[in-house]
């Protein structure tokens, strides 16, 4: 209050030296960190549109419309479509029972949750192949009746589930913790039913979380490899997603067509990447409303 | 104290028996056939089978690589963090999206395309080949692909705490005469040690488990550059399920350790930082 002009001026030059880097220290931190993510995002992101059209657009088309790529389209989102409903009614249930009730043994069942996360892709292959494979537990019995499940679309599906199992209950658990219970509890005093209640307040409340949660299964369940690979049997045409699809025609040396196919989960995983950024936004946005109406 | 209050909320016998019946079905039941299965070979086949010299090979790999990756990522993950939050520049909001491309990106692509940037005749290969420097089908492309897998997890868990520092504390530091480093070392670093170490940890126990980016760059050499992962499925292949088994409870025994850290760490991080919804 007692001091000059000029001396509040030398204060914040002052204050803005100490608080942040010298000119230099700032030009080489930017530098090393550009340095860092070209070399291990952009130059990947390039080399995969660089290599599938190597060979011109032509051997691109006919990579990704033939027969085998198309199957594997089909397969890959035939997979999506059934595992990520399936996570999202389970995580839609377990982000309701978590966040808004009390009971023993909570934080030990979250963790539960997170499981198949610490689990190595392989291995929820090989859990699948040990309860269904020929050797595995019903081995004998789905062979009896005539069910196959290691080797074909339903292996492939489970080890898709289980892979994306947590995504959309990670994302609900928090988001309907914070939101606490009033507004649920209000609609049932105002008389609504329990699912009108959820279909009307609580869904729509944790929406963008629920769109968030959706899109990073979806990414993960048309992208994973490693399950897929152990369950699948690699058989053309009929139990081969996208990503299996790629490493077959790699491992013949057909690089073109494997980059090509490559290039297509490439998009779908930069489409991913702008819709989450997308869903961030309108998240923050309502966020911000939301405050603004409290304030006001 | 007041009689526990009934909940007036509906559903909430309906969703914790879903929620403990599908986790069941999908997760818990087939975990535990991994470690019921391989009891049965006797512990002395088991330890045989996790042991020899192959398969040893493949967990000083393993773990070695990541833990390499994981520390690669640790300072360049708090570099990007501190660049995106701190500084303006050109370009920041993609960028900041497309870190997250390894979680969007396919393993699968994200091998083979490493792979042909590293391979000898590569964008960077062929100018590192000549220097002696060899990067695929060597231990060295397994701890590229895991940076490239792990790179999103120290970035997103040290952001957020980057964001909400105080500059009161950076400030205070600076006018009771601290220089820029030492209010860095001192002040800084101290509020975001637990999300650098949780991003670690995340980071590790990803690439511990890694299989699609590696296994295209890795060459796959026996003793030399197998991982463990490979190692489960070359057992499958051999229609070798104990020893699969055997193998892949090792893994699970460690991974599940590693969550438990992580959980560890997160709690404390919370803590630190009183409780922030």
């Amino acid at each position: 209050m007692h001091q000059t002009q000029f001396q509040q001026y030398h204060g914040k030059v002052a204050l803005k030296r100490a608080t942040s880097e010298p000119p230099w220290v700032r030009r080489l931190l930017l530098a090393l960190a550009f340095a860092f993510l070209g070399l291990f995002l952009l130059l990947p992101l390039a080399a995969v549109f660089s290599e599938a059209l190597r060979k011109g657009w032509d051997v691109y088309l006919a990579a990704i419309t033939e027969s085998d790529a198309v199957s594997a389209m089909q397969l890959t989102l035939i997979a999506a479509l059934i595992a990520v409903p399936l996570n999202l009614v389970f995580g839609v249930a377990a982000a309701w029972a978590i966040a808004k009730f009390e009971f023993k043994g909570k934080s030990f069942l979250i963790t539960l949750i997170d499981l198949p996360f610490a689990v190595s892709p392989v291995i929820a292959g090989l859990i699948f192949v040990l309860i269904f494979g020929l050797q595995g537990w019903f081995g004998e019995w789905l062979i009896d009746h005539d069910i196959k499940v290691v080797f074909a679309v339903p292996g492939i599906v489970l080890a898709t589930i289980f892979v994306t199992f947590p995504f959309v209950a990670r994302e609900l658990i928090p988001l309907m913790q914070a939101q606490g219970k009033e507004e649920e509890e209000a609609a049932l005093v105002l008389g609504a039913s329990g699912w009108k209640m959820l279909w009307h307040v609580t869904l729509p409340n944790v929406k963008w979380g629920l769109i968030y949660g959706v899109i990073l299964t979806n990414a993960r369940a048309m992208g994973e490899f490693g399950a897929v690979s152990v369950v699948s049997g690699h058989i053309r045409g009929l139990t081969n997603t996208m990503p299996l699809h790629v490493e077959i025609l790699y491992n013949e040396y057909n690089y073109a067509a494997a980059f090509a196919v490559a290039s297509l989960l490439t998009l779908l995983a930069l489409v991913t990447l702008i819709l989450k950024t997308y869903v961030e936004w309108q998240a923050s946005q309502s966020a911000a409303d939301n405050e603004q109406e409290v304030t006001v | 104290m007041k009689k526990k209050k009934k909940h007036l909320l509906p559903g909430f016998g309906l969703s914790l028996g879903y929620t403990l019946v599908y986790l069941s079905l999908i997760v818990l039941i087939p975990l535990a056939a991994v470690f019921l299965r391989s009891a049965e070979l006797g512990p002395s086949e088991f330890w045989a089978v996790v042991t020899t010299p192959r398969v040893l090979a493949t967990y000083r790999l393993t773990f070695g690589a990541s833990l390499i990756a994981a520390l690669i990522n640790l300072v360049f993950g708090l570099l990007t963090a501190w660049v995106l939050v701190r500084y303006q520049f050109f370009g920041k909001k993609v960028l900041d999206a497309l870190v997250d491309l390894p979680f969007a990106l396919p393993t699968a692509v994200a091998g083979i395309s490493l792979t042909a940037i590293y391979a000898p005749n590569g964008w960077l290969g062929q100018w590192l080949e000549p220097h002696g420097i060899k990067v695929a089908f060597t231990p060295l492309g397994v701890v590229v692909a895991l940076t490239f897998i792990g790179l999103p997890f120290v970035v997103r868990t040290v952001q957020p705490i980057l964001e909400d520092f105080s500059a009161e504390a950076e400030e205070a530091a600076a006018s009771l005469g601290a220089n820029r480093w030492q209010t860095f070392y001192k002040i800084i670093l101290p509020a975001i040690w637990p999300a650098l170490l949780t991003g670690f940890s995340l980071a590790f126990a990803r690439a511990v488990g890694e299989y699609g980016s590696v296994i295209f760059i890795a060459g796959n050499m026996p003793m030399v550059s197998e991982i463990t992962p490979l190692m489960i499925i070359t057992k499958l292949e051999q229609y070798d399920y104990a020893g699969a088994t055997a193998i892949a409870v090792v893994m699970l025994v460690i991974s599940f350790a590693l969550l438990l850290i992580i959980n560890l760490l997160q709690w404390w991080s919370s803590h630190r930082h009183g409780n922030r919804a």
